[in-house]
């Protein structure tokens, strides 16, 4: 750091604030200050009070106790969002943009110019033409939101942000749904919008990225304070040791070995769909298989179609060797093939019910006696549930919105694991989760290896590919790429394979 | 101490819930004070007895109706359904006469022909809105206009009579009473019966709900998605066609008239029960107590001279709006608690 602003230079402060929930309190008399300038990340395990804590900041909860400093005087901020006046923008997770309009449209929504009573479309068309321009961002006004990609709506937000003269800017997991090369753009722009002066708080969970754009990074554990530190004096690998409490060298668990004449589970042979062209692989019993690749590569779209969610065009699925082209989900869960949505809120669980009907949803059949829902076996199976993946609620009844995602992931792969499949897909096994959640996924997954089931990983996130599987195949634009084995599944190979520069010879 | 606060926080929730679900059934009683204030022959058996009768058709059909918007449908078309049902159970059972005579066989061939048409009814509705991807509300609203101008067109412009002896045969399923209740109130109770079992305690019923609440999740847990909401619509049917068995009867005959607003009246009914409209969340108790409501306000204005009988409607109206009112706020009030 060039020059250690002193703490008055503070827009926006929080001082010894703690925040309870009915009698459970989350959030212990923490302190947190913004400079101008600067970006200041805010990491901890899911649950530590980070939404809690930003909410706060923001106006959307009020403070059971301590102070809220704006430019250095004590206030309370207005509710539900109207602190946006007083220059403070929280840009959520899910984004806040209405689909079906247009760019210009959504920036001005709710404080459109007028003249008379009469929308002035040309000057909001200028105006927002030079607020793309200044985040360097190549899109028309008048392009519509659901035409553009997740980067750009999320530029959009930031637009709309600065629009309203946003002078501290709190992001919760921008860059969570964002390929590396979209967060290098989104990371430009929050360069340059802290070179005009805005405070920038960052939410993330990806350490890498907060060690490349912080300047400061705050670490919260249980809704306590533990450390402020500058960026430059931490390494990623001491910020999920801050943030879990407890050393992390074993992330990864010790690889079991496939043995060698493993049977062929699972063979998908010339398999062509939408997205998907001419894919074919093998996988054998309690083998752990990672895909690899970029976003749109077709992936998720290759095991959509192995488990009957969306149709095969060409091309042949062999389970156990026998003949599998499974025209439903149902056929596929029965033949024992299980796929764990990347997409828990929208296709994983239902949010608004509680753990137990999403536990037994997805093999509810095997609660069924006599035509009757066995609602005792379903509690037991909750229970087993609960204790096996280690599934933290406040209490059984919440509704399973209200859990953290760790623990909404793992009641995700208790829910697919009741239908005791041979293979389980998981697509981004420990995407938006916290590292103390993420090692535990990836001993679940390699339980579940030793145990004889076999699983694919699908992921992007490549350290998780690396330290997991046996065997990497990669894709892209829809075809597979290559295949990588032992010691030959590193980054550059990877990489190489997946943005096209090496292809195997179709075997 | 933390296992303190979770076991009064479940109490304060249960009891939060409680007093929502409760809601209707307060609503029914306060309404049935009422009624007795006015005028006590309210309270009398052979009022409670009509009440419960009349209330049938609409309970019947509302039960239907809670499986589908459950599952996050909505069914527009079965007032003009049952109107439908009814024209053509006449002319078959009419024409019928000639070669089964006017005794209960040919009854029976005309019950099973309404049970047979709500099913392929149901069907239409159900398949056209899955297989065809048509929003329900089109669909419906479609087959409604469709149904409605049928019984219009079979009654040629005016009403369709039963045969006047076939009337004295059928006349005791509307007329008649089992162990002291009327057999349409056995019929809603059975009915009922069935539907709370379906509901809550089958994976049909649980199948519902999840598609209700999110059919993409529902179909990531391998869920037949169009077959259980095609059903929703077969039961929905069904439930119509039952409603019109012991509809017919009461009249003898059907016309364009027939069944006007029951499509109204029961998803009323289903929304009064506390029934979320756009579906994840259904009670078949709140929808019988819906039902009964929205008869019981005909019959205590019937009752009294305060009220025109002709303002029914506003008071159904106000019924149904206040309730929503209350629920919303409940909903409110347990989400500020849980997040």
């Amino acid at each position: 750091m060039q020059k250690s602003p002193k703490k008055e230079t503070a827009i926006l402060a929080a001082e010894r604030v703690s925040k309870s929930f009915g009698s459970v309190p989350v959030l212990f008399s923490v302190s947190f200050d913004i400079r101008p300038g600067e970006v200041h990340s805010l990491i901890g395990e899911n649950g530590a009070g980070k939404s809690t804590l930003i909410k706060t900041l923001s106006g959307f909860h009020k403070p059971t106790s301590g102070r809220i400093l704006l430019d250095g005087t004590e206030v309370k901020l207005p509710p539900n969002g109207e602190a946006e006046h007083l220059g403070i923008v929280l840009i959520h997770q899910e984004l806040n943009l209405a689909e079906q309009m247009t760019v210009e449209e959504n920036v001005f929504l709710g404080r459109e110019l007028r003249r008379g009573g009469v929308l002035s479309r040309v000057e909001m068309r200028q105006k927002v033409r030079g607020y793309l321009d200044a985040v360097g961002l190549d899109i028309s006004p008048a392009s519509r939101i659901s035409d553009l990609s997740i980067a750009e709506k999320q530029m959009v937000e930031i637009v709309k942000a600065i629009s309203r003269d946003a002078r501290v800017l709190i992001m919760d997991e921008p860059t969570a749904v964002l390929t590396e090369a979209e967060t290098e753009i989104f990371f430009r722009q929050v360069r340059r919008l802290k070179e005009q002066g805005v405070a920038i708080v960052f939410v993330s969970h990806k350490l890498g990225e907060v060690k490349e754009i912080s300047d400061r990074v705050t670490i919260l554990r249980d809704g306590q304070w533990i450390a402020t530190q500058d960026a430059d004096q931490l390494t990623p690998d001491a910020m999920a040791q801050m943030m879990v409490g407890r050393e992390l060298s074993d992330l990864y668990p010790p690889m079991n070995e496939v043995d060698f004449d493993a049977d062929t589970i699972l063979e998908v042979k010339g398999l062509s769909g939408k997205g998907i062209r001419d894919v074919s692989f093998k996988l054998r019993q309690g083998e752990i298989l990672g895909f690899s690749g970029l976003i749109g590569a077709g992936r998720t779209a290759v095991f959509e179609a192995v488990c009957g969610l969306i149709p095969i065009e060409n091309g042949e699925v062999f389970v156990a060797g026998q003949s599998a082209n499974f025209g439903s989900v149902a056929k596929a869960r029965d033949a024992g093939i299980a796929y764990l949505t990347k997409d828990r809120k929208s296709k994983g669980l239902l949010m608004q019910q509680r753990m137990r009907p999403n536990l037994t949803l997805f093999a509810l059949n095997q609660f069924v006696k006599r035509l009757r829902l066995d609602k005792a076996a379903e509690e037991v199976a909750l229970k087993r549930a609960i204790r096996r993946f280690d599934i933290r609620a406040r209490d059984p009844s919440i509704n399973v919105g209200d859990m953290s995602g760790g623990n909404q992931q793992k009641l995700l792969l208790a829910k697919v694991m009741e239908a005791e499949p041979r293979i389980v897909v998981i697509d981004e096994p420990t995407r938006g989760i916290d590292v103390g959640t993420k090692q535990q996924v990836y001993h679940f997954i390699a339980a579940l290896a030793a145990e004889g089931v076999s699983v694919v990983v699908i992921s992007s996130e490549m350290p998780e590919i690396i330290g997991l599987c046996h065997r990497v195949i990669v894709m892209r634009e829809g075809r597979v790429m290559g295949s990588l084995t032992g010691d030959h599944i590193n980054e550059a190979e990877i990489v190489r394979y997946a943005a096209g520069l090496k292809q195997e010879e179709a075997a | 101490m933390s296992e303190v606060t979770t076991n009064s926080e479940l109490k304060g929730r249960s009891m939060q819930f409680d007093i929502k679900t409760a809601g209707p059934a307060i609503a029914l009683l306060v309404l049935c004070v009422i009624g007795f204030l006015l005028n006590p022959a309210f309270l009398s058996e052979g009022n409670l007895t009509n009440l419960l009768t009349r209330s049938a058709f609409i309970g019947i059909i509302a039960i239907g109706a809670t499986f589908v918007i459950t599952a996050g449908g909505i069914d527009l078309s079965v007032g003009s359904m049952a109107a439908a049902i009814a024209g053509v159970m006449i002319i078959i059972m009419n024409s019928a006469v000639d070669a089964f005579g006017t005794g209960v066989a040919t009854v029976l061939l005309g019950c099973g022909c309404s049970v047979i048409l709500g099913f392929g009814a149901g069907l239409i509705n159900g398949v056209l809105t899955t297989k065809g991807k048509i929003e329900a509300f089109i669909v419906t609203l479609g087959t409604m206009g469709i149904y409605r101008s049928l019984v219009t067109y079979f009654a040629d412009g005016g009403t369709l009579s039963l045969n006047f002896d076939l009337r004295g045969t059928y006349r005791p399923v509307y007329y008649d009473s089992f162990l002291g209740l009327p057999i349409p109130v056995w019929a809603f109770i059975i009915v009922s019966v069935a539907g709370w079992f379906l509901l809550n305690r089958t994976a049909f019923g649980r199948y519902c709900t999840a598609i209700g609440s999110n059919e993409a999740v529902a179909k990531y847990s391998a869920i037949k998605v169009d077959r259980v909401k095609t059903l929703t619509y077969v039961i929905q049917g069904v439930c119509v066609s039952v409603a019109t068995i012991i509809y017919v009867p009461r009249l003898g005959s059907a016309s364009s008239t027939t069944g006007v607003l029951w499509e109204l009246e029961a998803i009323a009914a289903v929304i009064i029960g506390g029934t979320v409209l756009k579906g994840g969340y259904g009670r078949i108790g709140g929808t019988i107590l819906g039902a009964l409501i929205l008869t019981t306000i005909g019959n205590i204005l019937n009752f009294t001279d305060m009220i025109s009988n002709y303002l029914n409607g506003t008071m159904q109206g106000l019924i149904i709006i206040v309730a929503v009112m209350l629920q919303r706020a409940s909903w409110g009030k347990s989400k500020i608690r849980t997040t």
